[in-house]
C-alpha cells in the first residue's frame, strides 16, 4: 500500500524471519499434539464400529459422520466459544489443538477401519482357536497387523492436518498465519510476510508426501 | 434468536455458501480436468508443468492462499478481485488440484488395452480422450469427488475469515447480538450437514445413472453409512489425503 510500485523487498522479509521461527514453532506444536489426539481418538473410533452392540456402533457412527461433514472453522468457534459458556476455560491454542485433533479423529477412524477390516478373517479365527481374550484378540494380533497398513495414510492425514493449522489463526493463536497477518499489520506490507508463509507451507508438505510415498512402497508390501 | 437476524443473515447466508459451492465446484471441475488430463499428455513438459500445478496448489494451505489471493494479488497485478470472486478463485484453483489427481488416477485405471484399441483404430489422441477414456472414467471419479465437494462445502466457511457474508459469518454476527453462542453454533452445524447430506445424495445419484451407461452397478457402502446416506469410504484415503492417492 504504501509503496505499491515497489514490488518486492527483502527487507521487509528480512523483518519478519524471526516472527516466522515463533510462529513456525507454534504450528510445529499444534500438529504434533494434534496428530496424537487425532491418532489416539480415532482408534478409539474405530474400535467402537466394531462393538458387539449396536447401542454404540449406531451413536458413534452418527457422531463420526456429523464432525466428518461439517467444517473445521465452525466447529473451532463453537468450542472456543461455547466451552467457556460451560465453565471449561482453555488458552486458544489448546482450543484450537483439541478442535483439529477431533476433527482429523473422524477421518483417521476410517482409515483405521479399512485397516482393520483388510486382516483376513482367518487371523481373527486363529486367536479365537487360541482362545485368545477379546483385548488380547486386539492388542497382539489384528492391531499391529492393521496399524501397520495404515502408517502412510495416517501420514498423509498429519500433512492435510498442517494445511489446516492456519484456521487457527480465526481464534487469534500466533501461529504461521497470524504471525504473518500481525507483521502485515504493522508494516502495512502484505505481500512478503504471506508470501514467505505460503512458500514455507509448500516446503514443509511437498517433501513430507514424497516421503510418505516412499514409506508407503516399503510398509504395505 | 430473532426472527430478524434469521431473515437478514442467516438465510442469505446459506444462500451465499450454496452459490460458492456452486461456482468453486465449476471452476474446480474445469481445473480438475483440463490439469488431470494434462498429466497424462505425451509431451513432458506439459506432464510436468501439470504436475508442478498440482504440487503447489495442494502444497499450500487453502486459507493462506486465500488471503494470498485477496491481500496480495491487488499489489502485485495492480487490480483487485470482488472479494466473492477472490474466494472462488482461491477454493477453485485449491481444490482443483486435488481433483486433478483424481482425474489422473482414473485415466490411469482404465486398461491399457482399451488405449491401445484406439492406437490401433488410428484415433487422434484427442478422439481417443474423449470416445475411449473418458466415458471409462468419469463413472469412476464421481465418488472421490463426492467426497471432495463435501470438503469444499466444509472449505467455504473459510471465506467468512474476508468478511463475506456465509452461513458461518452470519453465525458469528448472531452471536455478538444474542450472546448465545450454544445455540446459533449448533444451528450452524446442522445447516452444514444437510447441505453437505443433500449434495451426497444427488453425487449418489448421479453415480448411478453414469455407471448404468458403462453397464456397472455402484457398490453399496459399509452399515450405516449407506442407512445414513452420508459420505462413501473406499479402501483408498480420501483425496484430501495430501499425495498418496494412486
Amino acid at each position: 500500500m504504501n509503496n505499491g510500485t515497489d514490488k518486492w523487498d527483502w527487507g521487509a522479509v528480512s523483518d519478519f524471519m524471526p516472527h516466522f521461527w515463533d510462529g513456525l514453532l507454534i504450528t510445529l506444536q499444534v500438529l504434533a499434539l494434534g496428530s496424537i489426539i487425532s491418532f489416539s481418538v480415532g482408534l478409539l473410533w474405530a474400535l467402537a464400529f466394531r462393538a458387539p452392540t449396536r447401542f454404540i456402533r449406531w451413536p458413534v457412527g452418527i457422531i463420526t459422520e456429523f464432525i466428518r461433514n461439517t467444517p473445521l472453522l465452525v466447529q473451532l468457534f463453537f468450542l472456543f466459544f461455547v466451552l467457556p459458556e460451560w465453565d471449561i476455560q482453555f488458552s486458544a491454542e489448546t482450543t484450537g489443538t483439541l478442535a483439529i485433533g477431533l476433527h482429523y479423529s473422524t477421518y483417521t477412524a476410517q482409515v483405521y477401519r479399512a485397516g482393520i477390516e483388510a486382516v483376513p478373517v482367518g487371523q481373527w479365527e486363529a486367536a479365537k482357536a487360541l482362545s485368545l481374550s477379546y483385548t488380547r484378540t486386539w492388542t497382539a494380533v489384528i492391531l499391529p497387523q492393521a496399524i501397520r497398513r495404515v502408517v502412510p495414510a495416517l501420514g498423509n492425514y498429519v500433512i492435510a492436518m498442517l494445511k489446516d493449522t492456519p484456521l487457527l489463526a480465526s481464534i487469534g493463536v500466533l501461529e504461521l498465519l497470524q504471525r504473518s497477518r500481525l507483521e502485515a499489520a504493522q508494516t502495512f506490507q502484505y505481500t512478503e510476510a504471506l508470501t514467505v508463509v505460503g512458500v514455507a507451507f509448500i516446503l514443509i508438505a511437498y517433501p513430507s508426501s514424497l516421503l510418505l510415498r516412499a514409506l508407503e512402497r516399503r510398509l504395505v508390501r | 434468536m430473532t426472527a430478524g437476524l434469521w431473515e437478514h443473515w442467516v438465510l442469505p447466508g446459506i444462500w451465499i455458501t450454496i452459490q460458492l459451492t456452486i461456482y468453486s465446484a465449476a471452476l474446480a471441475a474445469v481445473v480438475a480436468f483440463g490439469i488431470g488430463m494434462a498429466r497424462t499428455h505425451r509431451l513432458r513438459t506439459v506432464r510436468f508443468l501439470a504436475g508442478f500445478y498440482t504440487e503447489v496448489f495442494r502444497g499450500t494451505s487453502s486459507l493462506v492462499l486465500m488471503f494470498w489471493i485477496f491481500f496480495v494479488l491487488p499489489q502485485l497485478a495492480g487490480w483487485a478481485l470482488v472479494p466473492m470472486w477472490a474466494a472462488v478463485l482461491a477454493l477453485g484453483l485449491s481444490y482443483g488440484a486435488y481433483g486433478a489427481e483424481i482425474v489422473r488416477g482414473a485415466l490411469n485405471a482404465v486398461t491399457p488395452a482399451q488405449r491401445e484399441a484406439g492406437v490401433a483404430l488410428s484415433f487422434t489422441p484427442w478422439q481417443r480422450m474423449r470416445l475411449i477414456l473418458l466415458p471409462q472414467a468419469v463413472p469412476e471419479m464421481i465418488p472421490p469427488f463426492s467426497n471432495l465437494l463435501i470438503e469444499l462445502l466444509k472449505g467455504t466457511a473459510l471465506v467468512s475469515l474476508l468478511g463475506i457474508g456465509d452461513v458461518s459469518f452470519a453465525a458469528y454476527l448472531v452471536r455478538l447480538a444474542t450472546t448465545e453462542s450454544a445455540q446459533i453454533y449448533s444451528i450452524t452445524l446442522v445447516i452444514y450437514f444437510v447441505i453437505a447430506f443433500v449434495l451426497t445424495r444427488g453425487m449418489r445419484a448421479l453415480e448411478r445413472k453414469a455407471k448404468a451407461g458403462i453397464g456397472q452397478r455402484p457398490e453399496p457402502g459399509p452399515g450405516l453409512v449407506r442407512r445414513l446416506g452420508v459420505r462413501r469410504t473406499s479402501k483408498e484415503v480420501g483425496p484430501m489425503g495430501g499425495g498418496v492417492s494412486s
